[in-house]
């Protein structure tokens, strides 16, 4: 075990290499993951916030009909 | 012989390339997973130590795919730029400028593992010879692509602006190399062919293609997971990602 | 005389203008615009004074070691002194509104637009070549190796005013277009560089120097045939709102 770690020597090469593509590959699975949530979130509220001006242009339309009776 | 052509034509719309994308990539994602975890134990527990780098050859196992993927990403940004600019599909706006962040990651990391690689061989950190200056090269050719991508509002124009760029910078690629060819090259010659006898131990094959296979399947399961996402940033308020989302809410 | 005036009276005849009619009134508008903004021509020319004299400054006056950088370190001053002509190239047309007008010509727009750069290069880049021997001078460049200096810029520039077209039109119009343009363009100019530097270095150590300035001349010549089309192509993108 201690010689794989050691790896005849240039460790402190080979592991950080190995290091950089775990990390790297890494954030290029997480990044777009993240960016889909934020998305996602924005869309949500979006659509939130079109729902309520629907429901109050209806609401109102509804009162002035009332109000013009 | 139509149905292929009207296959392409469906799956170049956006609900259904998203839920065809959304299937696929599970797959894709896990094979690469198993298939590079098999690779890493071939090449970091079975294969013997070279005679001539000792343990520290190790890094080939990262390093080559990773620079092979790094070409091959352009190649596949520029196909998508191509179709793009003289087909304006959406879906090609996308591919491409989703190959461009997975292309600069692969190209990072090849010019990291090899300067960790170079150092305990050839004494230096770096060298200015053809392959890494045009690995360099490359790599900013990404950041601008990335960089026009991201500077421009409109993001469909933008898609074909940075498309137009990736086209163009794809003639740089060959000029580079061979131009700084013409001095003294530090960097180790073709020892893998494509066909016929390659120079490399068989013990030490097996693990490196094994690899180049499992980076391709990642780089499709990334590009299929980044062109969701990119597919619904371009059509947010379209009535299918209306109801998707409104799907998600309630399950 | 504006463009559309000029354009207009051409139109006069009863056939469609001619390409050459159009060129040359597109030529007269550029050398007119230019005369009226002549001090303009100053910038670059004192941008790359200035930067030359850096050299000596930061790196002690030595003559022998100013020799062995000068060829180089004026190559890269060019280039860097060209870099913000380019990025202004088609953004005052932009927002004037005479590029929708060049868009809309019945000429091709890849021949106006090749008229454009090569009449941009003449106006901002040119007047850099001609200082290159006070700049040489400074810099302790053999005289010998001047002449090969002067046409490898004469090759080169041109060839960086095309490329530089291109990405200034992509960029025409975003925000950050001077940085953004800057690392477009480096990278696409590292070949240029090479071939100039190498002919340049060649030519200082004795060695034969006409092939890489042959290569220059034949990126040139592909540059001059190819660039409008892909710059045309650009500023149709650019001008989509």
């Amino acid at each position: 075990m201690h010689d794989f770690l050691a790896m005849g020597g240039y460790a402190m090469y080979v592991w950080p290499a190995y290091a950089v593509f775990f990390i790297v590959l890494a954030w290029d699975w997480i990044a777009p993951a993240l960016r889909r949530r934020e998305l996602l979130n924005e869309l949500r509220g979006r659509m939130a916030r079109e729902q309520l001006r629907r429901q109050r242009a209806a609401q109102s339309n509804t009162q002035q009909e009332g109000a013009s009776a | 012989m139509n149905i292929i052509p009207l296959w392409l034509h469906k799956l170049s719309s956006p609900p259904v390339f998203y839920r065809f994308a959304g299937a696929l990539r599970p797959w894709f994602l896990w094979s690469a997973l198993i298939l590079g975890a098999a690779a890493l134990y071939g090449g970091l527990v079975l294969a013997p130590p070279d005679y001539q780098q000792g343990d520290a050859f190790r890094i080939i196992f990262i390093h080559v795919p990773c620079a092979w993927m790094s070409l091959f990403a352009y190649f596949c940004m520029a196909v998508a730029a191509l179709v793009a600019m003289v087909w304006r599909i959406k879906l090609a706006e996308v591919i491409a400028m989703e190959c461009a962040p997975i292309g600069a990651a692969f190209t990072l990391i090849t010019l990291i593992t090899g300067s960790l690689w170079g150092k305990p061989m050839w004494g230096t950190w770096w060298t200015w010879d053809a392959r890494l200056t045009s690995e360099l090269v490359l790599l900013f050719l990404y950041l601008g692509v990335i960089g026009l991508f991201n500077a421009i509002e409109d993001r469909r124009r933008g898609a074909r602006a940075a498309s137009l760029l990736a086209l163009v910078g794809i003639v740089n690629l060959p000029i580079v190399h061979y131009s700084v060819l013409w001095w003294n090259t530090l960097h180790q010659g073709q020892t893998v062919n494509l066909i016929g006898q390659s120079k490399i131990a068989p013990a030490m094959l097996w693990p490196l293609l094994l690899m180049v296979l499992a980076t391709h399947l990642y780089f499709v399961a990334s590009l299929l997971a980044r062109a969701r996402v990119g597919l619904l940033a371009v059509e947010g308020g379209k009535q299918w990602a209306r109801e998707l989302i409104a799907e998600k809410a309630d399950a | 005389m504006s463009l559309a005036t000029a354009i207009r009276s051409d139109l006069r005849q009863t056939s469609p203008p001619r390409g050459t009619h159009a060129c040359r009134a597109l030529l007269r508008r550029e050398l007119l615009l230019a005369w009226r903004r002549r001090s303009d021509v100053l910038f670059p020319v004192l941008y790359a004074l200035i930067v030359v004299t850096l050299f000596p400054f930061a790196l002690g006056p030595e003559d022998a070691l100013l020799t062995r950088i000068s060829g180089g370190v004026l190559l890269v001053t060019v280039l860097l002194a060209m870099l913000p002509n380019l990025e202004s190239m088609f953004r005052g047309d932009l927002e004037d509104g005479s590029l929708e007008q060049m868009l809309l010509a019945p000429q091709p727009l890849a021949l106006l637009v090749l008229v454009r750069v090569l009449t941009h290069w003449a106006t901002t880049t040119l007047p850099l070549i001609v200082v290159m021997p006070l700049l040489a001078l400074l810099l302790r460049l053999p005289i010998e190796v001047l002449p090969v200096l002067l046409i490898a810029l004469l090759l080169a520039t041109p060839l960086l005013a095309l490329m530089g077209a291109i990405l200034s039109a992509l960029t025409a119009g975003t925000r950050r277009s001077a940085i953004l343009l800057a690392l477009m363009l480096l990278p696409l100019a590292v070949p240029v560089v090479i071939f100039a530097a190498g002919a340049v270095a060649a030519a200082q150590s004795g060695l034969p120097y006409l092939a890489p300035l042959l290569w220059l001349a034949a990126a040139l010549i592909l540059a001059l045939v190819l660039a409008p089309f892909a710059c045309a192509a650009a500023l149709r993108i650019a001008v989509e709102t």
